[in-house]
């Protein structure tokens, strides 16, 4: 009787109810509701069911006649992917390619959308347009129209350079080719469209303080779209540790690429061929830590640079 | 200061040589896929030979039992069916986040940031296992449910939310005594709508894109998108599938070119790149 009391006298004081609270909360709740559940089930517990995965073998005792075990394992599969040949020589691949490959496609998208927003540029709209067609066609089908073009005979390129496209040497480059043929584009849209947000107020100083285009680019436009070329390295580095699609392609074509080229492409043939899914999902992990490491440091390391006052 | 004629000629040449660089395969494919089989080699490799493409499709479309056209109809399934929702649970859950200040957004939201570092290709096998103990494997919702979630689609529509959408119209619309879920459809869902066709655009894309989800989940050839099985006709390589493979390339790929033609005013990377603060 008191408690009831006491909830009317509340009642009576307390002011009128605000919508933010409890109904707010609830709204928020039923508008994330979607996303969460998607979210969990197909991100959240995979990531889950990959690290449990992980730290267990499959074991057949004796002479590998007995039924198959599952037993715990510890880190065993963590130190057997770093004694990995194929994991490690893939790596060393994806480290070589990223180095290669990510500078020249970020530069040339930089240099195109620079000369876009710059006053010399005629056609800006045909070109723009252009550059960016590329984003609409899959990797996989970029890499099948690319390998036709690495074709003797049947391409008009293959038979004007003195190297084979396809040949151990060679393939690794002829993947960071249609790779930046895919991305160059959307790449110089994303800097492109930071460029365009830049008030042109800060053109006009530089010009009265005696810049001229160069300059200006150099040390004003730049600096400014730095946080859209954190965005795009961050998006390379990722693409590049998740690199399948082309090398898969080229796989069925040339004996060039093995069916263990990149760590991806290794932890596939661990899982499914091998039947080892616990290695298997142990690289993919380790793949995943990796591409987060790597784009925290280089996140971390642009912010440190420009503290420093180093462009860009 | 007015450009010289130095520098306007060289920035443009330029441009014309990286243009020539990027249309190069898109024309090569388009002169390709008109020739017959032999003329791919006997005729010049970037112009016309006898025009054969009507003779192309039709033999495309018929191949194998007509599964091409299937694959087509499977594309624009998974694509756009997967983007819709995708945009649709993104654009909610990007609302929730901007517009209520509940306890654990900041961590809610640092979740999903996280997850955007993380490559999705390196869930296949997982989800693989997962897939199979929900009945899901070798089913079209194996494809199109992991397709809608999209952490990056998440962050740009909390973006897009809190530059498009005033909260004071929020609480004008409260005060007229609307709820949550009509001043969401009728009024944030309308500021927000063109923004929501960019991420529809990104999120159609990325599945369009995506090879390695449908190769893990489906085994029936009639239920792939087009990208396997043209990697499959490929790997055949023969004289025959070649050409098949070729034209088959062409026709999958010319609407989606069009389409970005068409919609170039949709494709605004800007809301993307100036708001990320690191």
């Amino acid at each position: 009787m008191a408690t009831i009391q006491l909830e009317a006298e509340q009642r009576r004081t307390a002011p009128p109810p605000r919508r933010r609270g409890p109904t707010g909360n609830r709204a928020a709740g039923i508008f994330l509701a979607p996303f969460a559940v998607l979210f969990v089930v197909f991100f959240l517990v995979p990531i889950a069911y990959a690290v449990n995965e992980s730290f267990y073998q499959v074991k057949r005792s004796g002479l590998g006649f007995g039924t198959p075990e599952r037993v715990f394992a510890g880190l065993d599969n963590f130190t057997a992917v770093f004694a990995d040949g194929s994991f490690m020589n893939g790596i060393g691949r994806l480290l070589l390619f990223g180095l290669v490959q990510v500078p020249i496609m970020l530069g040339l998208a930089l240099v195109l959308a620079l000369l876009l927003d710059s006053a010399s540029a005629r056609f800006k709209r045909v070109f723009r347009l252009t550059y960016f067609l590329p984003y609409a066609v899959p990797g996989v089908i970029a890499a099948i129209v690319w390998s036709f073009l690495y074709t003797p005979r049947i391409s008009p390129l293959a038979d004007l350079v003195p190297f084979d496209f396809l040949s151990d040497s060679v393939v690794l480059w002829s993947m960071a080719n249609i790779v930046t043929w895919t991305w160059v584009g959307f790449n110089m849209l994303v800097i492109y469209a930071a460029l365009q947000s830049i008030p042109t107020s800060l053109y006009e100083a530089a010009e009265l303080d005696g810049a001229g285009g160069w300059k200006t680019a150099w040390y004003v436009k730049v600096p400014l779209v730095r946080p859209s070329l954190v965005l795009t390295g961050v998006f390379s580095i990722i693409g590049t540790l998740q690199l399948f699609n082309e090398p898969m392609v080229l796989s069925r074509i040339t004996p060039a690429v093995g069916k263990d080229y990149t760590p991806l492409m290794r932890s596939l043939q661990v899982a499914l061929d091998n039947n080892d899914y616990g290695q298997g999902t142990a690289i993919a992990l380790m793949l995943a830590v990796f591409a987060a490491g790597l784009s925290y440091l280089f996140i971390r390391l642009s912010a440190w640079l420009t503290a420093r006052g180093v462009n860009p | 200061m007015k450009p010289t004629l130095r520098s306007r000629t060289l920035t443009t040449a330029f441009m014309f040589v990286v243009a020539v660089y990027v249309l190069l395969p898109v024309w090569w494919l388009l002169v390709s896929a008109t020739k017959s089989g032999g003329d791919l080699f006997d005729t010049p490799a970037l112009w016309f030979g006898e025009i054969n493409l009507g003779t192309n499709v039709g033999r495309l479309m018929e191949q194998d039992g007509g599964v091409y056209p299937r694959w087509l109809i499977n594309t624009v399934i998974y694509s756009v069916g997967g983007a819709v929702g995708a945009t649709v649970v993104s654009a909610m859950a990007g609302y929730a986040l901007s517009k209520y200040p509940f306890r654990g957004r900041g961590a809610v939201f640092a979740v999903i940031m996280f997850a955007v570092l993380i490559p999705v290709p390196l869930l296949g096998l997982p989800l693989y296992l997962l897939l199979t103990q929900l009945g899901l494997l070798n089913t079209m919702w194996g494809v199109l449910l992991p397709s809608m979630v999209s952490p990056f689609g998440v962050y740009l529509a909390r973006v897009y939310a809190d530059a498009a959408v005033p909260t004071d119209l929020l609480e004008a619309g409260r005060l007229d005594g609307a709820g949550e879920l009509r001043i969401f459809f009728t009024v944030a869902v309308r500021l927000m709508a063109p923004a929501l066709v960019t991420l529809f655009l990104f999120q159609f894309v990325a599945i369009w894109n995506n090879f390695f989800l449908p190769m893990i989940v489906l085994n029936d050839e009639k239920l792939w998108p087009v990208t396997l099985g043209l990697v499959k006709w490929n790997s055949l390589r023969t004289g025959f599938y070649r050409d098949m493979v070729i034209t088959g390339a062409f026709v999958s790929v010319i609407p989606v070119i069009l389409a970005f033609i068409g919609l170039q005013r949709f494709w605004k990377a800007d809301l993307a790149a100036g708001s990320v603060k690191v």
